[in-house]
């Protein structure tokens, strides 16, 4: 019985993922393979050509949702690892304050926050609108339904997850560890590139994971900031669930999107050493 | 030629500004330190004795005064440009690299040819003997190991000067013992400076040429361990190296009168303070001679420290009086609590400052 208590003081979080990921999950599955319509039901058919059909018809988004996450995830990287690396080194006593202002903008709604963009943006808004009535831009200038604007709300709304795990694990690296590196001759920079930066490898592992996923799979700033040329499969996948009501196709995107996110993390995790990694992690 | 000293340092001033005040951490400190030296800072904490050797290192720039290596004004110059390595007092290694990894990065960051970097580095490992361990990881180590992969970290580069701080703190008391005999031996076998910092003053005692005994970002005294321990210049190095006995009050004639007894001071007049370490006191029950410094008192405390014995003994004016003695032919106690005893000591032993 002793031994077995350790597994039974964990059965509330075992059943917890039972219940809330493994469940829908192989509900998800099942869906997957049925096949037949809105009005008369689905029913099981293993019907493993709706993969093939939901990659064909949208393989274009799919790629471009992948471009686009990745875009915005390397674009928070280079504004995040700075931002990171100065509050937790030149922070001082008002680290709290930064990282409080940091998340400012969540106690707004996500959508609330993105609709705000598109306003800002928006042709004849408030922003371009007036320059343009200056002549300080020419007339047909405009930011809203292209790509940049996709890639530029994407890293504005998840920036913050990019920032967080690399401040802390820039806020672990001992002052003095960079000072030993100095001391053995190493210039600042080279100090940086071969310990701070080796230091902050899991943080930038955990911000990459944390940013990539849900900018990939994201439906929102597409939709709003987007127009009709930039839809990402996020879109795609709502659409045909709450519009088409073609629940195999819906589910067979979502699995397809996962796996890819899966292979994606492990080939990164490859790259980046995951046994550096995770040590590096555990400590 | 005259030879250079490896650091000097020349009226040397550090001040911080916290909360909108300047504080100043060391006061104006000059120091020669000769080539070879084994060099101690001591004093306690806040003393100012790790800003000095942070200044040395190049970590923090003086406010005044100036740093010389090798006759060479560093003042100005970067940490990684210094010829001098630190041993940090919580050794601050890569905690992402092998044993092997951090001993070599100062030669790689140097640009020393592969062939030469994994010989010093294998001979430097064999030094502090840790053949064998090349691939561990610093936090697969034992506190010790992990202080002489530091150690060889910083002595691989054959820097002009080692500096080391606290480098013993937090090892235990057989293992601080073996590595002060140990480090002597590795200062003796690579023939570099080194500068020590610690607050321990057996440490300092053990091992240096010469100490610096610190004071409120000042130096009190500089001076070889016999010197500092035996003529204390001031009252602070009295009472921070080793036990002693501070016997103050006004001399007529060569004698101070104290306690139901006198001290002999010769030559002196007026007010003066008197050390006598507690180890030099002899104890006994008749009144000595008139050549030695003599003053009667009760036993108040006995301890028995197995190869001393500890008294307390209270004068009459009410002044205590700590008195060692060996228990080097048998161990039984001479004197009990409450007995009145003599306490005498040679004029030699009393070391006299004007106060």
């Amino acid at each position: 019985m002793r031994r077995l208590t350790p597994y039974l003081l964990a059965l509330p979080g075992w059943l917890w993922l039972a219940i809330f990921l493994v469940v829908p999950m192989a509900a998800m599955a099942s869906v997957s393979l049925q096949t037949g319509n809105a009005y008369d039901g689905y029913a099981m058919t293993f019907s493993f050509s709706n993969y093939a059909d939901a990659i064909g018809r949208y393989s274009t988004q799919m790629v471009r949702s992948i471009l686009y996450g990745g875009l915005a995830t390397a674009a928070m990287l280079v504004i995040g690892y700075p931002v990171a690396y100065w509050i937790a080194f030149k922070g001082g006593t008002r680290k709290s304050v930064y990282l409080f202002l940091l998340l400012l903008p969540f106690f707004v709604s996500f959508v609330l926050r993105t609709i705000a963009w598109n306003f800002l943006l928006s042709d004849n808004g408030i922003l371009f609108g007036t320059l343009k009535g200056w002549g300080l831009l020419p007339a047909d200038f405009h930011v809203l339904a292209t790509t940049l604007a996709v890639v530029g709300g994407l890293t504005y709304n998840f920036l913050p997850f990019m920032i967080l795990p690399i401040y802390v694990s820039l806020e672990r690296v001992d002052p003095r560890i960079v000072e030993a590196a100095q001391d053995l001759y190493a210039t600042r920079a080279a100090a940086f590139r071969r310990v701070v930066l080796p230091l902050s490898l899991p943080g930038v592992f955990a911000g990459v994971l944390m940013t990539f996923v849900p900018a990939t799979a994201d439906p929102l700033n597409a939709q709003i900031l987007g127009g009709t040329g930039n839809t990402m499969i996020g879109n795609i996948i709502q659409t045909e669930y709450l519009t088409n009501l073609d629940y195999p196709t819906a589910s067979a995107l979502s699995f397809t999107l996962m796996a890819v996110l899966l292979v994606g993390i492990f080939a990164y995790a490859r790259a980046l050493g995951t046994e550096n990694v995770l040590e590096a992690a555990a400590r | 030629m005259a030879e250079l000293n490896a650091i000097e340092l020349e009226d040397v001033v550090k001040e911080y500004v916290t909360h909108g005040e300047v504080v100043q951490a060391v006061k104006g400190v000059t120091l020669d330190i000769a080539e070879g030296e084994f060099f101690s800072l001591l004093g306690p904490s806040g003393c100012g004795k790790t800003t000095t050797m942070r200044m040395i290192a190049g970590f923090e720039p003086p406010t005044k005064g100036l740093v010389r290596l090798h006759g060479q004004d560093v003042t100005n110059v970067p940490p990684n440009k210094r010829d001098v390595n630190m041993v940090f007092q919580s050794y601050a290694l890569f905690p992402h690299m092998s044993v092997w990894d951090n001993v070599a990065f100062g030669l790689k960051q140097r640009r020393t040819p592969q062939e030469e970097i994994r010989r010093r580095v294998g001979e430097m490992l064999e030094i502090v003997d840790l053949t064998g361990r090349e691939r561990r990881r610093p936090r697969e180590m034992s506190g010790g190991q992990q202080q002489r992969v530091a150690l060889a970290r910083a002595l691989v580069n054959r820097p002009r000067a080692l500096l080391l701080d606290e480098p013993l703190g937090a090892l235990d008391l057989k293992l601080r013992q073996a590595m002060q005999i140990e480090l002597k031996r590795i200062q003796r076998e690579v023939g570099i400076t080194f500068v020590y910092v610690t607050h321990d003053q057996n440490e300092a005692l053990t091992m240096s040429d010469r100490i610096a005994v610190m004071n409120d970002g000042l130096v009190e005294q500089l001076a070889g361990p016999r010197e500092v321990y035996e003529r204390p210049a001031t009252a602070f190095v009295a009472g921070f190296i080793g036990t002693s006995n501070l016997l103050a009050g006004a001399a007529k004639g060569g004698v101070l009168e104290i306690g139901g007894g006198r001290v002999l001071v010769p030559g002196r007049d007026g007010n003066v303070t008197v050390t006598v370490r507690p180890e030099k006191i002899v104890i006994g029950t008749e009144e000595p001679g008139p050549d030695l410094s003599a003053v009667r008192g009760t036993v108040a405390e006995v301890a028995y420290l197995g190869t001393y014995n500890s008294y307390a003994v209270s004068l009459a004016d009410k002044a205590e009086i700590t008195v060692f003695q060996q228990n080097a032919n048998d161990a039984t106690v001479t004197a009990e609590r409450g007995d009145s005893v003599w306490l005498s000591w040679q004029a030699q032993h009393s070391y006299v400052m004007e106060s």
